[in-house]
Order: structure tokens, then C-alpha cells, then sequence
């Protein structure tokens, strides 16, 4: 989305709206170092619905450095947004390091719960689908199974896809957390 | 302060320290930093470190052991109570505005830190330094719903820069200093620092730190020498440009070689509301305020200039109106220190991020004298065209009252103003001449903000500097009329102006021009109090003006009163509306003026 004064100004030069594709929303992993305090997560959070910016998924947890934090962030916007969302969070005093990692190669991850309702009669299918998915059995009763299954989130959804084809009784996403690849080895 | 008492009373108080010693070693201990101190005494230390010279508050339970120390130790600051936390935080934000340092405040927890919330808002809004310590509930109550206990970080949390909440008597000394460093440098702003009861009553070794490291925490200094190029390579380019400079300006200490630079270029300056004073309005050169209510020619320079230099500004609606229509030939240069602010409402050609003095002086030495002669002539054409006036009828109307106040003191003033059709008339009708001499509410628009902002002001003057007009409306003079009494006790000689229309103005001007004349509850007439009376009760002088023939000896006489505030009432007229203006959403090319026969 350009701003409105961008669009007047390009439709008065006749120019068009924007060649360079900079306007589409696109979705964005951010990847945050923040403070260990409650206050660093609470601000960082906050910030999102102070700003009127979307989020879409959170994680946190401890990063190597026991004093910080790693948060991985989804959000969507188009570039100038997203322009705005990394400087607002860098301009957070408990912000250490701010990364859009979306168009660096990177990995990402997600871990997900699946509990699916499932007669001792039908275990063995729907294990032989899941195996596909490399995904585990991680509990067990005499009419359900869950499962655990981790990838990236394409994986994810496919897995939950294909669950939807069973009496799936409750699901749970972590969301992502994501990390920058270091290409060591290639060339 | 009898020193006899305070050891004796320091005694009794002194449980806590492992190894009770005498009064006397006590405070050898305390000067030497070897012993133990209060939290509560480490604050008073921390700030008589920092350098404080005055704090704002009003005591509670949180905080007595803060006021009671205070009152034992006679600290080095000056410690003024107001009559309303809010009116304290106004009083914080004048003194900062007007000094450039970072102002104080101290109140209890509960209701003293909620009617902190408008003041920090105001000043997270106009980026003003500030400390606002509140009190709290002990830690082990905290979220319980304890007495007085409100979440204050959480309330606060987008109102400000950055707050802290102190756990450990052990971080108090270095989270003060770093609340400081952080209010007062890079874009300032207001920082909450919650202190928790038991935390003051604990005891720590003090030590002030001398320096900051905030591993989080940085900010632009200089900028980009390649961008500052080809800044330079396009004002040599431009035919019309036009500075446009915010307050930013102003904090930066950066009036002075704006001012230098647009001379020795010959390149116009329009200011924002934030931004007058950083360029002498005397000065041919000065097109005054752009914006809703800026002027005729400033407004139809902006949306000339072929290329607008903003220093220290940020495109805020209120200067923009429609956005797509505005300044739409130009192309922008944006200087300032906030990454966020750039191209946040405006995208920029040329972005400069970095503190404007310092960019400013980079690019100083690459700019050549511009011939902008034909440019100037255009703006003085406009100048003539649509001057900024009023019309001259035998009745009292606000605008000839500020150009009285102007005369009076040649410019040479600090006007607070408050918000209405009071702010603008005092933007347009003074002229600012000197950077920090006029403060407003600006981006929150806080009714109420300059009674006790003037005060703030005159505080930090101690004693000395210019005169303080704190110009106000009938409604907002009343949400903080409670600091005329603060006023009058310490004796400021503060002129305070009372344009009193009856109205809420500038709503009422907005129901007559865009909600057909339906006045809904906008007249103040019969709650308006008797204002002469009024200030009398306070123990300041009031006087009263209902002709435009009184308005000269009525300041004379304001002016012979040099030991309390004076307040002056003018029975306005409740017609009288702002122009030129704006309409809110409009394009700045549908800006409407005064006719001319409501002129001459
Ligand atoms: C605390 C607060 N409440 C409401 C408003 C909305 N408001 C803006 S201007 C105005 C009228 C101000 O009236 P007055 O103080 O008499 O000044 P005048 O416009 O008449 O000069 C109002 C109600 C505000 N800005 N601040
Ligand atoms: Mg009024």
C-alpha cells in the first residue's frame, strides 16, 4: 500500500502505482532479542496493538544468552508497514536486536498438538498416515490419540489438513520460531 | 533545619541498618558512600546527584517515607507541592520545555499516579523530558488489589518512553540514573519509575554511577555524509524551496544554525506550532506557522515550494489537512532523529537520520548563497494579499489583546498558551523572536496545560529571565486553577491572560462552520466563575478588561505587579473565530480566511 500522497503524486506524473511490487502485503517473520523481563515481552506486545499492526503468531523463550530473550513474530504488512514496525521495535529501549528474516535464508519451525478421536480399530490407519508426517504418538486412550509433529509451517497445515479428515477433538500450534541460516559450508 | 532533631529522628528510624551506628557516623557514612541508605535516601541522593533542581509532587502513603526523609535530609532540589498530580506533571513539562533539561515528579501510588496519566501523555506526545516516580504498593501486595494499588507500568506502558519498576533497593540508585539518560536523550520523552513501598524502606550501599550503558538503547547522532549530499545538491537544485521546521528543532539546540543557514541562503522559513521561536518571526525571511491555522502565505508557500527541507518535524495532520493534496509539487528533504518518524506520514527523497544540529552543521559548509529573488517576491505578494489581521470595530477582540502583550514586551517573552481558539490566536498574534519562549500542548491538545506549564517556566527562570504570559480560555483556565495558589505562595510574577469568550470557542467555531449552528453545550456562561474574584482568592491580582480602549493600561498596570501572579480577564467577544483555516480532512488549497470586509 503506498501512502496517499505517494498514489497522487504518481497519478499525477502518470506513473504506475507500483511497478516494483512494493505495495503487496506480504507476510513478514520477525526475529526479536529482547530483555528476560515480563515488562520487555509486555511492550513488545503491545506495541502491535498500540501501532495498529497485525500479529499474527508470538514465541518466546530463552535465547543462548540467559539474560535475553528470542521472540519470533508474524506479522503482515507491505513493505512501508513493515518499514514501521522494525523501526518502532528497534526504537524499544528493551530491544536488543531486530531482524526480518523473511528474505534471508532462514529456517523456520513450528511444533504442533494434534488429538484426534480414534477407536482401538482404527489406530493402526491412522498411524500409517501420520508416520508420512514423521509425526509421534505422544498420548494415548482407549478412543483418541495425539500426536506431535514439527516442520515448517507449510508441513503444519498440510498435516492439519489432512487430520481434518478424522474427528480431530483439539489442536495446538506453538507458532514459529524461526533463525537466520549460516551458510558455512556452501561455497 | 534543626540538625539536632534530624540525628534524633534518624536514629529511631534506622531499624534496618545491620549495624546501628550514631546520627553523626551515620551521616559520615552517608557522605563518604560507605554505609548503608534508605531506598528512601537514595532517592534524595540520586537526585541531588543527577542534579535536580526542582521536583513537582504531592505526598501519600507510598511515598511519606520519601517526603519524610526529604524533610530530614533538606535536600539540595527544590521541592514544590502542587495542588494536583496533574498539574505537576504540567509544571514538569514547562520547566523542561523552557530550561531543556528533564523535568521531575514525585507522587504517590493509586490515584496520584492516575492523574499523572494526562501529563505523560502530553509529554510523550510533545517528546519532552520528564521522570514521573510513583509510588506503590509494597512488592508482596503487588496484584492483590491492595489499598491505593494501581498497575501503574501497565497504564503508562504506551504513554511513555520507558518505564521501570524498581524490585530491588540494590538497582534504585542506577535505574534513576538511567531514567534520566533515557527521558533526556535522543527523541525525549516521559519515563515512569514505579517505586514499591518496602523497596524505599530497604537498605542498599549508595552508589550514583557516572555513566549509562543500555545495551537496548541508542540513538542517531550525525548523519549519513552521502544523504547530506545530496541534500545540498538538491536545495541548490530547487528554485522555491522552503524550510519547514518542528520542534525537534528546538531540542536540539538547533534554532540558532537554522537560522544562520536559511539567512545566508535566502531560503523562507515556516514553522509548526512546536517549531516557533527556532527562526525570529521578525525576520523577512519567516513565512510564521503553515498548517490548519497557519498562515495564508505559509500554507500557499508549502503548496508552491518545489522542494520543502523539514528539520526536526513530522507531517502531523494538523499540518498536512488531506494529504494527497499537500505540498504537491514538492520534493522532501526530512531531517530527524526519530527513525520512526521518516516517512512514517510523508515519504521522503531524501531522509537524514541523525540529531539536527549536528546534521545541520554538516551540511552547512556544502551550501552556497541561493538567488531566490523571485521566489521571495511571489511569498511577498502572498504576504500582502492575506495578511494576518483583524477587524478594528470598537469591540474586544482576543487578537488585538495578544498584539497589546506583543508590544508590550517586544517579543521578548515565554508565552504559554493553552488549547482552543486561545493557543492559535496566541501563535499567530505574538511574535516569536527566541527558541523556548513559546510552549503549548501540542499533539494532545491538553486543555488545562498552561496555567500550571507557565508556572513550571517561571520556576526554572528562578527569579531571573523573561517575563511569562500564560494565555488561556474561559474552559481550560479552570481544570488547573488550582496552581494559582501554588503560584501566589511563591510569589511568581506571572501574567496570566483570561480571553473569556463564555464559549468553548474553538468547538463552538466548529459547530457554527460545520454543524450549522447547533451550539451543543458549548456555552460557559452560567458556570463561567467571577474570574477577578476568583484570583483574588488565591492571593493573586485580578483585573478585569471589557473595551479594546482598556486593553493597554489593563497590561500596564499587570505589569507593575512583580511579587504574585496577576490575572487579567477580557471579556472577549464570543463571535470572533480563527483564521485562516483548514478545514480538518480538507485539502490546504481550500483554505478558508477571513472575508475582508470582516477585516477592515
Ligand atoms: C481536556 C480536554 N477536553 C476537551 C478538549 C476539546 N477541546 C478543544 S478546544 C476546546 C474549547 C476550549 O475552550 P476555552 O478553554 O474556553 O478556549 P477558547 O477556544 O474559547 O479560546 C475543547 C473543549 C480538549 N482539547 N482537552
Ligand atoms: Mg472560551
Amino acid at each position: 500500500m503506498l501512502t496517499s500522497q505517494q498514489i497522487f503524486r504518481k497519478q499525477m506524473a502518470g506513473e504506475s502505482l507500483h511497478p516494483d511490487g512494493t505495495d503487496t502485503l506480504q507476510r513478514h517473520v520477525v526475529t526479536v532479542l529482547v530483555e528476560n523481563t515480563l515488562g520487555a515481552l509486555n511492550r513488545v506486545a503491545n506495541l502491535f496493538s498500540q501501532r495498529g499492526f497485525e500479529l499474527e503468531s508470538v514465541s518466546v523463550g530463552e535465547a543462548k544468552d540467559q539474560t535475553l530473550r528470542r521472540m519470533t513474530l508474524v506479522t503482515t504488512g507491505n513493505d512501508r508497514m513493515i518499514g514501521q514496525v522494525l523501526r518502532q521495535l528497534n526504537s524499544l529501549i528493551d530491544t536488543i536486536e531486530v531482524e526480518d528474516v523473511t528474505h534471508f535464508d532462514h529456517i523456520e519451525r513450528e511444533l504442533c498438538l494434534v488429538q484426534v478421536r480414534c477407536p482401538a480399530s482404527e489406530r493402526q490407519v491412522l498411524i500409517s498416515v501420520v508416520d508420512i508426517f514423521r509425526a509421534t504418538v505422544v498420548n494415548i486412550t482407549p478412543d483418541s490419540l495425539t500426536f506431535e509433529v514439527t516442520g515448517p509451517p507449510a508441513k503444519i497445515n498440510a498435516f492439519i489438513g489432512m487430520m481434518r479428515g478424522y474427528d480431530v477433538l483439539e489442536v495446538a500450534r506453538s507458532g514459529r520460531v524461526a533463525m537466520r541460516r549460516e551458510l558455512a559450508f556452501e561455497h | 533545619m534543626n540538625t539536632q532533631s534530624t540525628f534524633l529522628e534518624r536514629t529511631t528510624d534506622s531499624r534496618h541498618l545491620k549495624t546501628p551506628t550514631s546520627g553523626a557516623l551515620q551521616k559520615e557514612a552517608r557522605e563518604t558512600g560507605g554505609g548503608l541508605l534508605t531506598g528512601a535516601e537514595i532517592f534524595i541522593r540520586s537526585l541531588e546527584a543527577e542534579g535536580v533542581e526542582i521536583v513537582f509532587g504531592y505526598p501519600g502513603g507510598a511515598v511519606i517515607g520519601i517526603y519524610d526523609t526529604m524533610h530530614r535530609l533538606n535536600p539540595t532540589f527544590k521541592h514544590v507541592l502542587v495542588r494536583h498530580e496533574q498539574g505537576g506533571t504540567h509544571a514538569a513539562e514547562g520547566y523542561a520545555k523552557s530550561t531543556g533539561k528533564v523535568g521531575t515528579v514525585l507522587v504517590t501510588s493509586g490515584p496520584g499516579a492516575t492523574n499523572c496519566v494526562t501529563g505523560i501523555a502530553d509529554a510523550y506526545m510533545d517528546s519532552i523530558p520528564m521522570v514521573v516516580f510513583t509510588g506503590q504498593v509494597p512488592t508482596k501486595l503487588i496484584g492483590n488489589d491492595a489499598f491505593q494499588e494501581c498497575d501503574t507500568i501497565g497504564v503508562t506502558r504506551s504513554i511513555t518512553k520507558h518505564s521501570f519498576l524498581v524490585r530491588d533497593v540494590r538497582e534504585l540508585a542506577s535505574t534513576i540514573k538511567k531514567a534520566y539518560y533515557i527521558a533526556g536523550t535522543g527523541r525525549p520523552g516521559p519515563v515512569v519509575v514505579d517505586l514499591p513501598k518496602d523497596v524505599l524502606m530497604a537498605s542498599a550501599p549508595f552508589h550514583y554511577p557516572t555513566s549509562v550503558a543500555i545495551r537496548g538503547y541508542s540513538f542517531a547522532q550525525k548523519g549519513n555524509m552521502q544523504q547530506i549530499r545530496l541534500a545540498a545538491e538538491m536545495i541548490k537544485e530547487s528554485q522555491k524551496p522552503l524550510f519547514y521546521v518542528g520542534g525537534g528543532t528546538i531540542t536540539s539546540g538547533a534554532a540558532e544554525i537554522l537560522t544562520r543557514i536559511a539567512r545566508r541562503i535566502n531560503v523562507p522559513v515556516t514553522t509548526t506550532l512546536h517549531g516557533l521561536g527556532s527562526f525570529p518571526e521578525n525576520d523577512p525571511l519567516s513565512v510564521g506557522m503553515l498548517g490548519m491555522h497557519g498562515t495564508w502565505f505559509a500554507n500557499k508557500a508549502v503548496q508552491n515550494t518545489d522542494l520543502l527541507i523539514a528539520v526536526g518535524a513530522r507531517f502531523d495532520d494538523r499540518v498536512t489537512g488531506k494529504i494527497e493534496a499537500w505540498a504537491p509539487h514538492a520534493k522532501i528533504i526530512h531531517m530527524d532523529i526519530d527513525p520512526a518518524c521518516i516517512s512514517k506520514n510523508v515519504p521522503a527523497n531524501c531522509p537524514i537520520l541523525g540529531d539536527v544540529k549536528l546534521v545541520l552543521e554538516q551540511l552547512e559548509p556544502l551550501l552556497e548563497p541561493k538567488d531566490t529573488t523571485a521566489w521571495l517576491a511571489q511569498i511577498d505578494v502572498w504576504k500582502v494579499e492575506c495578511p494576518m489581521d483583524f477587524k478594528r470595530d470598537g469591540k474586544l477582540r482576543p487578537q488585538e489583546i495578544i498584539r497589546a502583550l506583543r508590544d508590550k514586551t517586544g517579543g521578548h517573552a515565554t508565552v504559554v498558551t493553552d488549547v482552543g481558539q486561545n493557543q492559535m490566536w496566541g501563535a499567530q498574534f505574538f511574535t516569536y523572536i527566541h527558541p523556548r519562549t513559546h510552549i503549548t500542548s501540542g499533539g494532545l491538545g491538553t486543555m488545562g496545560f498552561s496555567l500550571p506549564a507557565a508556572m513550571g517556566v517561571a520556576f526554572g527562570q528562578k527569579g531571573g529571565g523573561l517575563p511569562v504570559i500564560s494565555i488561556n480560555g474561559d474552559g481550560g483556565v479552570l481544570m488547573n486553577i488550582q496552581e494559582l495558589g501554588v503560584a501566589a505562595a511563591h510569589k511568581l510574577p506571572l501574567k496570566v491572560v483570561i480571553l473569556n469568550n463564555s464559549y468553548l470557542g474553538m468547538v463552538r467555531q466548529w459547530q457554527e462552520l460545520f454543524h450549522e449552528e447547533r451550539y451543543s453545550h458549548t456555552d460557559l456562561s452560567s458556570t463561567n466563575p467571577n474570574f477577578v474574584q476568583l484570583a483574588e482568592a488565591f492571593g493573586c491580582v485580578g483585573l478585569r478588561c471589557e473595551r479594546p480602549e482598556d486593553i493597554q493600561s489593563t497590561i500596564d498596570a499587570a505589569w507593575e505587579v512583580t511579587d504574585r501572579p496577576v490575572v487579567m480577564e477580557f471579556k472577549v467577544i464570543m463571535e470572533e473565530k480563527v483564521f485562516p483555516m483548514v478545514p480538518s480532512g480538507a485539502s490546504t488549497d481550500d483554505m478558508i480566511t477571513a472575508s475582508a470586509e470582516d477585516i477592515n
